[in-house]
């Protein structure tokens, strides 16, 4: 194995590891210990019910979004279940979770996983695009958010081209893949990629309130 | 032997066909990656070689190289270009010991200057010059001084390309390979522990055939032999594709002679000819026997993490790593959690009540 492959399995895992577990549990424990006023209103409605609502229905784009913006939802859509299809259903990753947690599953054959990375990186493409060419989405976005698309791009284009062997050496390319995923988990907790463990929060406490109040969210 | 006794007496006396010899060739020839149809060039060559002058040294290595070049089938290719070659200096082969040992090598190296080949395996120790010496000469001189006169320097097995287990961290003798100290000859690297006896032939074969070095990759090593993956060649590869693994060394999937990666096989990242040229007369390799690749014939091999961890998975368990972050920040969200409680306090402290008399306007 190449020094950059060692390296990008031993210390520079490490290293990422700890960054991202530590900053992920921080950032969490910001978020559950925040304190808020306790609520003196009687409440107009349940809340459980409204929170596992909230927390299913907004996968569904808003009633004309659809429509409105098509790239946006459908491109959005198809890259977020491709990176839950890359990162949990193909075997090399399924054993780095076994590592773990003890835990394992069945992959999907290969040819699928990497048709569906390529699939995932021309919807990220194309809602870069949308993002680009619309003067208001434009106006919205800023350095961070072409950051984190190029950080979940870089794995999954590393990861294409490792399976696929093209370009470079195979474990060069292993290593690059290696080293970008580590990257994207040093900068996950302190950016916008918090939002893949924080969604349920956000959706649950929106439901919370709402449900509370009696209204609907 | 006689030097001057050519390859073509050899068989002759030995009583091997040509038909046999040129089967031999064919198969060099296409393990060089040359046209088949280079076959009879190679034999002609090799009938009318004259016997070059070999010496073979070997340093920090457990002769595993020797055995897998010696002990291959008889008769074999291996069998027939050792004969074609004057073997003069030897650990483990000749009979001389001693000085008497020691003489013939530099008896070999004085009659052949500028000609001979010379052959190690093992590392060399730099820590201490005793900590490997042979008749009293420390490796290091005897590379230095038996490389000076010589056409070429193959380095045999992963201990003398890459430094192999001597050099295995922490390295305790200091071990380099002989890259490190043979700088200006034509080096070539045959990697493996041990290597494929045909690929330590086939160099020979080619320098013998050509009159020059086959060509090298990056690592110098023969490009012909090491230019592709063990799994890009691995006939078990179509299990990979279709996401089919043994997940143990005695389930349905090992019996089945599914793929090993989920068992540690290295293979993905391992250059060699295992899976073409095969082990013992072409019987078999490693992951035709069930057992994944080591990957023992890629630069440190030794120090690559359990054999048995899937190439995926980091080196290390990271359990303290894990436990240790998760530790820091709940410490780090509680202290932060702390410090706003303590600022909010604060801020209710220092609240000055504004009361409707106070908005008042007095007179």
């Amino acid at each position: 194995m190449s020094d950059l492959l060692l390296w990008a399995k031993g210390p520079g895992f490490s290293i990422a590891l700890f960054i991202f577990l530590a900053g992920t549990v921080l950032r969490l424990g910001e978020i559950l210990w925040l304190r808020r006023k306790t609520d003196l209103a009687p409440a107009k409605g349940e809340v459980l019910g409204p929170v596992l609502r909230t927390i299913g229905h907004r996968f569904l784009p808003a009633p004309g979004m659809l429509r409105k913006s098509p790239v946006v939802h459908i491109g959005g859509w198809t890259f977020h279940v491709g990176l839950f299809v890359i990162l949990f259903l193909f075997t090399p990753h399924i054993v780095l979770v076994q590592a773990f947690t003890g835990l394992s599953w069945p992959g999907l054959p290969h040819s699928l996983v990497h048709a569906v990375t390529l699939a995932t990186m021309a919807a990220m493409v194309a809602v870069l695009a949308a993002r680009i060419s619309d003067p208001v989405k434009k106006l919205l976005s800023d350095v961070e958010d072409y950051l984190v698309w190029g950080l979940t791009f870089l794995p999954l284009l590393t990861g294409f081209l490792a399976v696929g062997r093209m370009g470079l050496a195979y474990d060069t390319l292993l290593a690059l893949h290696i080293l970008s995923v580590e990257l994207l988990m040093v900068v996950f907790p302190f950016t916008k990629l918090m939002h893949a463990l924080t969604w349920v929060l956000a959706r649950g406490y929106t439901g919370a309130i709402a449900g509370r109040k009696g209204a609907h969210s | 032997m006689p030097a001057d006794v050519t390859l073509a007496q050899v068989l002759e006396a030995r009583g091997v066909s040509r038909r046999h010899f040129l089967g031999f060739c064919s198969t060099l020839a296409v393990g060089l990656g040359l046209a088949p149809g280079m076959a009879p060039r190679i034999a002609e060559a090799l009938e009318r070689a004259r016997r070059p002058s070999v010496i073979w040294l070997s340093f920090q290595e457990c002769t595993g190289c020797t055995e897998s070049l010696t002990r291959a089938d008889a008769p074999s290719l291996e069998e027939l270009i050792l004969s074609v070659i004057s073997l003069d200096y030897h650990h483990t082969l000749q009979a001389a010991s001693g000085h008497a040992a020691e003489e013939a090598r530099h008896r070999a190296m004085r009659d052949n200057a500028g000609k001979y080949i010379v052959l190690v395996d093992g590392s060399v120790p730099l820590g201490n010059p005793g900590f490997s010496t042979i008749a009293g000469i420390s490796n290091k001189d005897m590379l230095l001084e038996t490389v000076r006169d010589a056409a070429a320097v193959v380095a045999v097995g992963s201990c003398a390309a890459y430094g192999g287990l001597p050099m295995a961290a922490p390295n305790p003798t200091g071990a380099v390979p002989i890259s490190a100290l043979v700088k200006n000859k034509p080096l070539i690297n045959v990697p493996g522990c041990p290597p494929i006896p045909v690929v330590i032939t086939g160099v020979l074969a080619h320098v013998l055939t050509f009159g020059s070095l086959p060509r090298l990759d990056e690592q110098l090593r023969p490009a012909a032999f090491y230019a592709d993956t063990i799994h890009d060649r691995c006939y078990r590869r179509p299990f990979y594709d279709r996401g089919l693994f043994a997940r143990s060394f005695d389930d349905e999937g090992a019996r089945a002679g599914w793929c090993l990666f989920e068992l540690g096989c290295k293979g993905p990242v391992t250059r060699n000819a295992c899976a073409t040229l095969k082990w013992n007369g072409g019987v078999s390799f490693p992951i035709q026997s069930g057992h994944p690749c080591l990957g023992c014939s890629q630069p440190q091999f030794w120090d690559a993490g359990d054999f048995y961890r899937p190439l995926s998975v980091p080196l290390a368990g990271n359990g303290t790593v894990a436990a240790a972050a998760v530790a820091g920040g709940v410490a780090a969200a509680a202290v932060g959690h702390q410090l706003a409680q303590r600022a909010r306090h604060q801020a209710d402290g220092d609240r000055q009540p504004v009361t409707v008399e106070d908005l008042e306007v007095k007179p």
